[in-house]
């Protein structure tokens, strides 16, 4: 017991230090390419979501959308 | 020979581009990944919708200016000129025209490896009005390989009714978000997001109707007003993946499950491809499937008139599938620049959209009661828009 507690604290001690990013900055060029975001129009983006969640009864975790819908 | 020196000079311009990429990734890796404000760009959209009967088009113009080192500004003005003859319209009402604008405006502010933004956004048409405001702080971490971001949103509406000045109720709804953006190799991104809405008010749609079985009328069918409950509180939770491809492409995949008091479970799927083509031209190809179940309180056709407390008819809370094929291709121009223009882009999206229905009937056919045939329909969607860097 005495050296689960040890261990849990030595775990958590851990998570004080500073970690080191395993994708160097000069490692993300692939990364900062446009075509790697997840929303590169957000005009259309926001879009796209109005479309669906004025038709759809899920909602939630996606763009930002709101108003009413012109959907009846 | 022509062609030789052609492609010998297309080549060194590609290879000239990954060099200036990867010297301005290694000298100022903070421009790429650290928190950094969203950039100048506006935007003129037009999109049409149509599909079972409804046709929705109109502009969206989105403007985004950086006001000091470490604010922006963005305003949005978007249109919806709708004409419906849509199904619930044919059967039970008379087809309409309406318009409805939305307005916002939102800042951003950057402080170090947070940011911060604040947004408001009003819209009205001639029998409802929403307003609401949306706050988000995100901050970067572990190397900025890690962005964690809570949000909260609130929002004031006031339902109407056309012809009737004395008809107005009040809902109010907000939104509790909580997303984390990962890098998890130099060619993956990963991100998780989840949302708790919760609506309170007057959540019905005034003018829908539910049917019920009337044997004394030669139809065998009448109609009630709907009744919903007054609260609604639902979650979602999202997975996204963006991957790089080793000859510049990328592929990305989304997973979505959601579940509110309600009893709709739902879930989507979304798999798409982007490739660029040269240096001006990118492709999309994105595929998207939906499905959910219904409402407790749903029924195509209830047994009698105010057959139970809680009554619904309206498809968005029947049980249903929709699937989704869209392509884009965007053109990129001015990449030297022009004047006070850095470079800009002209886009064309297509989507297809079928709904399938499983318990929401087509009244249009006449048939035995409740053996209706089961409704379905497609919607294409399109977008074309111009958008400019400064």
């Amino acid at each position: 017991m005495r050296y689960l507690t040890l261990l849990v604290i030595v775990f958590f001690l851990g998570a004080c230090s500073s970690i080191e990013p395993w994708v160097k900055p000069y490692e993300r060029a692939n990364l900062a390419d446009p075509i790697m975001s997840f929303s590169r129009d957000p005009v259309s983006s926001s879009y796209v979501s109005h479309v669906y969640e004025a038709r759809e009864g899920g909602r939630g975790a996606e763009g930002e959308s709101g108003g009413g819908c012109g959907c009846n | 020979m022509d062609a030789v020196l052609r492609v010998n000079q297309a080549v060194v311009v590609v290879a000239t581009r990954h060099i200036i990429l990867v010297t301005v990734v290694f000298f100022f890796p903070w421009k790429v990944f650290a928190a950094v404000l969203p950039e100048d760009r506006a935007d003129v959209l037009f999109h049409s919708y149509e599909g079972g009967g409804v046709e929705i088009s109109g502009p969206s113009v989105l403007v985004r200016k950086q006001s000091s080192t470490n604010t922006s500004i963005v305003a949005n003005y978007y249109v919806d000129m709708v004409t419906s003859a849509s199904i619930d319209v044919v059967t039970t009402a008379s087809k309409y025209e309406e318009e409805r604008e939305e307005k916002s405006i939102g800042i951003d502010y950057l402080h170090g490896k947070s940011k911060m933004s604040l947004s408001y956004k009003m819209s009205d048409e001639n029998d409802f009005d929403a307003k609401s405001a949306h706050f988000n702080i995100s901050q970067d971490m572990f190397g900025d390989l890690t962005t964690v971001t809570l949000g909260y949103s609130r929002g004031w509406d006031v339902v109407g009714k056309r012809n009737d000045t004395t008809f107005a109720f009040d809902t109010n709804r907000q939104s509790y978000r909580i997303g984390l953006s990962q890098v998890l190799t130099k060619n993956l991104i990963t991100g998780i997001s989840f949302d708790t809405i919760t609506d309170e008010g007057y959540l019905n749609n005034p003018y829908r109707t539910v049917r019920y079985i009337d044997g004394g009328v030669s139809r065998g069918y009448s109609y009630q007003a709907e009744v919903y409950p007054n609260t609604r509180t639902s979650t979602a939770l999202a997975f996204r993946a963006k991957y790089f491809l080793p000859y510049r492409a990328a592929v990305h995949g989304e997973v979505r499950v959601y579940q509110d008091d309600w009893g709709i479970t739902a879930q989507d799927f979304e798999v798409g491809y982007t490739h660029p083509l040269g240096e001006h031209w990118i492709f999309d190809a994105r595929v998207r499937a939906y499905s959910q179940t219904k409402a407790d309180f749903y029924s195509d056709l209830f047994p009698g008139q105010n057959a139970q407390n809680f009554l619904a008819r309206d498809k968005e809370l029947s049980t249903f599938t929709t699937m989704t094929l869209g392509a884009s291709v965007s053109y990129e121009f001015l990449k030297g620049g022009w004047s006070f223009i850095d470079r800009a882009s002209v886009n064309f999206a297509y989507d297809l959209i079928q709904f399938d229905y499983s318990d929401f009937r087509d009244l249009r056919t006449v048939g035995t009661v409740g053996e209706e045939p089961l409704y379905s329909y497609s919607a294409n969607v399109i977008q074309f828009f111009v958008s400019i860097w400064y």
